[in-house]
């Protein structure tokens, strides 16, 4: 412990001194020991760890989240039964299908139960996996592609550009999903050619405002930090700067939200179906199943609940994902 | 102030006119005959086909058939449907219920969405917070359907609390069960919203400074974090009314209401062209005007909106 | 040694202190407060000591996460959630607060103990009215809060027109108004301490000035003791008795301010003495008077040269914005008015003003990314806002810009090698193995080890990225670096690092500047050629020499006499 100096008012050097204030208490001169406070290194160099990129750390954030953990297992786990439903269940679905097992509860060999029409529940909820998948994927697809270019285009070159594509998708947005694709889908034109694709891009041309948006957003934020101006002094071209720079620092938002939109497919296309207009009736789908189990309901609860769990768990997981997603990758987090 | 509304209120009719134009564009003139969508797969006779064209001026130009359709929309002669009776009628008649059951969602999502969301926000990490976070997404992905079914058959088939379906007069506690439906799902996304908002203002500065000033801790919680917390939220109900009047057509369905949801439903069904335009429509209009209030709501909320 | 000894001494100490001497305000005896984070416990303080007597002021200076405002917030119970006093107690007017209930500190807020916090912008809540917000200060705290006790509160902090401007909303104040409104509301309850939590940082100079004279007169009279934290020395110093210096969440010297500026004791405050630009510039200047060459106290001097030609020469440069306003009306928004002057080569030219001024809009339109309304930029004798697409690309490589948010200015998606690598890719120089080459010596000039081109900006400290982006900036071999605001966001030796390495690469390369800066003190430090900005034109402009001994106009005058510690009159021989 360095003894302090007695207390000093103002020392003789500066004598000629102005606006400096005097106490009217004594002011000791305490110096701690320099054992205690040594000198750091400003801005030490970094250490010998691996390095770490932002996906490497969004990565090792989520691989802790058991919410990730779960939804990813669930999800690789719907992915599995869409691919090989084969493997889950020894009875064809549309076969077999006899009235007299209509509303039937668990026997041997069909642990589920049957429909209406007396098919095996078990087989029709595995082999239903693959539609909703198929459209929720490539819905999200499309959504993403068209919705995410128009909303970087906007946000990035903003003016009239922006403005137009603005009200477009306002209007777009006065239309909620479901209600715009049930005036479409009951057109003539869909009603003939009903199937996955052009299911598909109903709701893609009803869906992608809103990814529009959240890119536009997601750009115009990262657009005026300094490291694109950087880029343009450096001499690249605007579309460069936008590809490089702009697009993998706005990607983040704009995944989570894919994610979880592909459960609001999922659940778009299953309500369709339900009401009837959707997915054609001989496609095996989790709506579709829902739909024929409605007259039925108080008779076999089972029929509407087997197949609207299998659809509330698959979408459950694309939630969860996107939430354990959203922590992952929040910018706020990851800055500094 | 003034000029903030009608700004927002000029900025609606373009929204308006669009998506009405959008609307009647699909239904009329998308390839295959207009009367095709209006006769349903089932076909009219010629003579009705015939009439039909007359009635909604397909033999015009596609704008002027537009025209003559909002000129219709504007002085409230919608026509008529498929069955010859007029639609202004049809939805004047179930519009109250559906009105009735949408607010009832409204409310219920609002007031049960803030305060669990409040308590969560406050309570950041802890085991409410935690189990409510779970809770809201289960809710979320449960598709409305199913969790009509499910609580259409535990309290109307099982318990029965309440009758199943409701009746044609509709009353408020009939309403009840397809209004909790209904709301759930925005409840859930209310709760979200409103949990972010307070986590996100619970550490912001002019809080710590009311803090600092020596305010109560409930007057810094009710006047500083949660009126500032609103602003969000109430931009996010006013776009929810749409998505309520969408969910009202399974709602309805489930519950048996007579509302608009069902009759744009039986439209769909039986391929009623001119009922689903002039629901769509009236629809469209509904969520401008909402959209509408929020506006003003939100100038309210948000005193930096107002001069903007 | 154990520190526990010293502990105890000073616990006895102050205890006998205690009859011949007035009992201290605020005590903070050996606090030690840590954070709980998802890493454990981390120590934000430790060992912190410090008393303020009755009616003192007393000034915590440090750099950010030395641990002052975290200090200070400790005495009123205005820790984050996650954080808590681990050690050590809070001792207010003789009664220890370290543990006491929500109820005794909320009594002693607001009325025994005022915060006036640092940013005006955030820190008001913007959907009530200022009057309302004094008004609850008021009545929370028991006291009278009718219309006129607002508005006298109010008129107090030197707010005009208060009655009708207790009505307003916050937006509708301008920053400095903002602050004397935080100030009232700090002041509002007679408290005997007021923690000033970096009050006017957010300011510009001149407002800054105003805001902590006016403060400085209201303490006086009220007899408030202040704990003012700051991370300007120059500023504790003029304005606090006594300076208490952190750093890394220790006390490392503490004393009256002027002894502290003059016999720096610890090596910490002796670095920071020698390296903030507001101190410096008064050794400059007392240097000046005392007849002392001041050659080394300045950065390395290009040597003069009349004849020398002239890299930039800027030329009624005017930049009109068109303001979109309602119904389509537009007015037209002149952000600068025809501003000339010129860069010399191998010279540091520096653009001063305050927000708003227009530097920034100069800075942009002379690297091209801003197209100019009228006027010329000439560059080497080639009017810039006449090139071809082409020509342009060629220009980007003589001019490069170097940015304010170290934060900012990288793409975090990109490492380090590939930030400094993408020039030279873009302007195809070289093959790959060049190019890494060119990198490693780059990251050498600036003074970075090259195992460092793996790694990530959010891995590097904010000296480090802005080092980064000046090893991008040379990447090209430019002639003319322009630095908007380059070294502001830094800590003072931060800065003061990054400024010598400026010098350096200046006259090693013999590049030329131009410098974008608020900031006078270090003008002096670095400029050979000064230009000053005000509302978009350009109100004065000469040597450095020039400018800082005769200013002409009242508004240069006025900055300078705003730099802190304007007031101090500093012996030449310090150092």
């Amino acid at each position: 412990m360095p003894e302090p100096t007695s207390s000093v008012a103002v020392t003789e050097a500066a004598a000629p001194v102005a606006r400096t204030k005097t106490s009217a208490y004594p002011i000791e001169h305490f110096v701690a020991d320099l054992d205690e406070t040594p000198l750091r290194a400003t801005d030490s160099a970094v250490s010998d760890a691996a390095p770490r990129s932002l996906w490497g750390e969004a990565w090792r954030s989520l691989r802790k989240q058991p919410l990730f953990i779960i939804s990813a297992i669930l999800i690789l786990a719907v992915i599995f039964v869409a691919l090989f439903p084969g493997l889950f269940t020894s009875e064809p679905p549309n076969e077999n299908c006899l009235l007299e097992n209509s509303d039937g509860g668990p026997a041997p060999g069909h642990p589920l139960g049957f429909t209406v029409q007396g098919c095996d529940i078990l087989a029709r909820v595995v082999y239903g996996t693959q539609s909703s998948l198929t459209v929720g994927l490539f819905a999200t697809l499309g959504v993403v592609v068209i919705g995410g270019l128009i909303g970087a285009l906007a946000g990035f070159f903003g003016g009239w550009v922006d403005a137009i594509l603005a009200r477009v998708g306002d209007i777009f947005f006065a239309l909620p999903l479901i209600l715009g694709a049930i005036v479409v889908v009951q057109l003539p034109v869909f009603q003939q050619n009903r199937n996955v694709w052009t299911l598909v891009v109903i709701l893609v041309a009803f869906g992608w405002p809103q990814i529009a948006r959240i890119t536009r957003a997601a750009v115009i934020e990262v657009r005026n930090a300094d490291f694109v101006t950087a880029a343009r002094s450096l001499g690249v071209s605007p579309l460069g700067a936008l590809v490089k720079h702009v697009i993998p620092n706005a990607l983040a938002p704009v995944i989570v939200i894919a994610t979880i939109s592909l459960g609001t497919f999922i659940v778009a296309e299953s309500t369709l179906s339900f009401l009837g207009i959707g997915l054609p009736p001989d496609v095996m789908s989790w709506g579709n199943d829902i739909f024929s189990a409605k007259p039925s309901l108080r008779s076999n609860p089972m029929a509407i609940f087997w197949p609207g769990l299998a659809l509330s768990i698959t979408v459950l997981s694309f939630i969860m994902l996107g939430d354990a997603l959203r922590d992952a990758l929040d910018p706020k987090a990851r800055k500094r | 102030m003034v000029w903030y509304i009608v700004r927002r209120f000029l900025q609606l009719i373009p929204v308006f006119l669009g998506a009405t134009l959008l609307v009647y564009f699909l239904v009329f003139s998308l390839p295959g005959d207009a009367t095709a969508a209006i006769c349903g797969e089932r076909g009219c006779t010629p003579a009705v086909v015939a009439g039909l064209r007359e009635q909604y001026n397909l033999d015009q130009p596609f704008w002027i058939q537009y025209l003559l359709y909002l000129k219709g929309v504007l002085t409230f002669d919608l026509g008529t449907n498929f069955s010859g009776r007029p639609i202004a009628t049809i939805i004047a008649e179930v519009f109250p219920t559906t009105a009735k059951l949408a607010i009832m969602a409204l409310v219920i999502e609002a007031v049960f969405g803030i305060v669990f969301g409040l308590i969560a926000g406050l309570r950041k990490g802890r085991i409410f917070d935690s189990s409510v976070l779970v809770l809201s997404l289960i809710v979320i992905a449960v598709p409305i359907f199913v969790l009509g079914f499910l609580m259409q058959f535990l309290i109307g088939v099982k318990l029965q609390w309440t009758n199943p379906t409701v009746s044609g007069d509709a009353t408020i506690t009939e309403l009840l069960l397809p209004a909790v439906v209904l709301g759930l799902v925005s409840f859930a996304y209310v709760l979200r919203l409103t949990r972010t908002s307070i986590i996100e203002n619970v550490n912001a500065d002019y809080v710590r400074t009311a803090t600092a000033k020596g305010l109560s801790r409930r007057r810094v919680v009710v006047v500083h974090v949660l009126r500032n917390s609103l602003i969000p939220v109430v931009t996010f109900l006013g776009a929810d009314l749409g998505a309520l009047m969408g969910g009202a057509i399974v709602t309805e369905g489930i519950f048996n209401v007579n509302g608009v949801g069902n009759t744009l439903y039986r439209a769909v069904l039986n391929g009623d062209g001119p009922m689903v335009v002039s629901i769509v429509t009236f629809l469209i209009l509904i969520f401008c005007l909402a959209n509408l209030l929020v506006d003003l709501l939100y100038a309210w909320l948000d005193p930096r909106i107002r001069y903007a | 040694m154990s520190h526990s000894t010293g502990t105890q001494t000073r616990g006895r100490r102050a205890a006998s202190d205690g009859a011949d001497t007035p009992q201290p305000l605020l005590e903070l005896r050996d606090l030690a407060i840590t954070f709980s984070t998802s890493t454990g416990e981390v120590p934000a303080v430790r060992n912190a000591h410090l008393t303020v007597m009755p009616g003192e002021t007393v000034a915590i200076v440090g750099e950010s996460g030395s641990g002052k405002s975290t200090t200070a917030l400790a005495a009123i119970g205005l820790l984050p959630a996650n954080g808590r006093v681990s050690n050590g107690s809070i001792i207010f007017d003789g009664e220890d607060i370290t543990h006491a209930s929500e109820k005794r500190i909320v009594a002693l807020r607001g009325s025994s103990i005022g915060m006036v916090p640092q940013d005006p912008m955030s820190n008001l809540n913007p959907v009530w009215k200022i009057g309302f917000q004094v008004r609850e200060t008021l009545k929370a705290n028991g006291l009278p809060s009718g219309p006129q006790d607002v508005a006298k509160v109010l008129s107090e902090a030197g707010l005009p027109d208060a009655e009708s401007r207790a009505n307003q909303y916050p937006h509708e104040f301008s920053g400095g108004m903002r602050q004397r409104a935080l100030i009232a509301i700090g002041l509002s309850c007679r408290p005997r301490l007021l923690i000033a939590d970096e009050p006017t940082s957010a300011l510009d100079v001149t407002v800054q000035r105003q805001i902590l004279d006016h403060l400085d007169t209201m303490t006086e009279e009220l007899g408030t003791a202040v704990l003012l934290i700051t991370h300007d020395l120059g500023l504790a110093a003029e304005r606090a008795h006594k300076v208490i210096v952190m750093y890394k969440g220790q006390v490392v010297e503490a004393g009256p301010a002027l002894e502290l500026l003059t016999n720096p004791r610890h090596p910490y405050t002796q670095k920071l003495v020698a390296s903030a630009p507001s101190i410096a510039s008064r050794r400059i200047e007392s240097a000046k008077k005392a007849g002392v060459a001041t050659d080394d106290l300045l950065a390395p001097a290009a040597p003069a040269d009349a004849a020398r030609d002239r890299v930039i020469e800027v030329e009624d440069l005017t930049k009109v914005f068109r303001i979109r306003g309602n119904w389509g009306r537009s007015t037209d928004f002149t952000a600068v008015d025809k501003v000339s002057f010129s860069i010399a080569r191998g010279t540091t030219t520096a653009v001063v003003g305050e927000s708003g001024s227009g530097k920034s809009t100069v800075a942009r339109m002379v690297l091209g990314l801003e197209n100019a309304t009228s006027g010329s930029i000439r560059f080497d004798g080639v009017d810039i806002t006449t090139l071809g697409r082409k020509e342009m690309f060629d220009f980007r490589r003589r001019v490069q810009p170097i940015f304010q948010d170290p934060y900012g200015s990288l793409d975090p998606m990109y490492n380090i090698y590939r930030t400094i690598e993408e020039p030279l890719r873009v302007h195809g120089v070289g093959n790959a193995k060049s190019r890494e080459k060119k990198v490693r010596e780059l990251l050498d000039q600036v003074a970075l080890p090259s195992a460092m081109m793996q790694r990530f900006p959010n891995e590097l400290s904010g000296g480090q990225r802005q080092r980064v982006a000046i090893a991008r900036a040379l990447a090209l071999d430019p002639e003319v670096v322009v630095c908007d605001e380059a070294v502001s966001a830094l800590d003072v030796l931060v800065q003061a690092q990054i400024l010598n390495l400026l010098a350096d690469l200046q006259s090693e390369l013999g590049l030329s500047y131009l410098f974008i800066t608020h900031d006078l003190a270090v003008v002096r430090q670095i400029a050979d050629h000064v230009a000053v900005m005000e509302k978009g034109r350009l109100v004065e402009q000469g040597t450095t020499d020039e400018v800082f001994d005769n200013p002409r106009t009242a508004y240069t005058q006025a900055l300078l006499a705003a730099i802190p510690g304007a007031g101090l009159v500093l012996p030449p021989e310090v150092a």
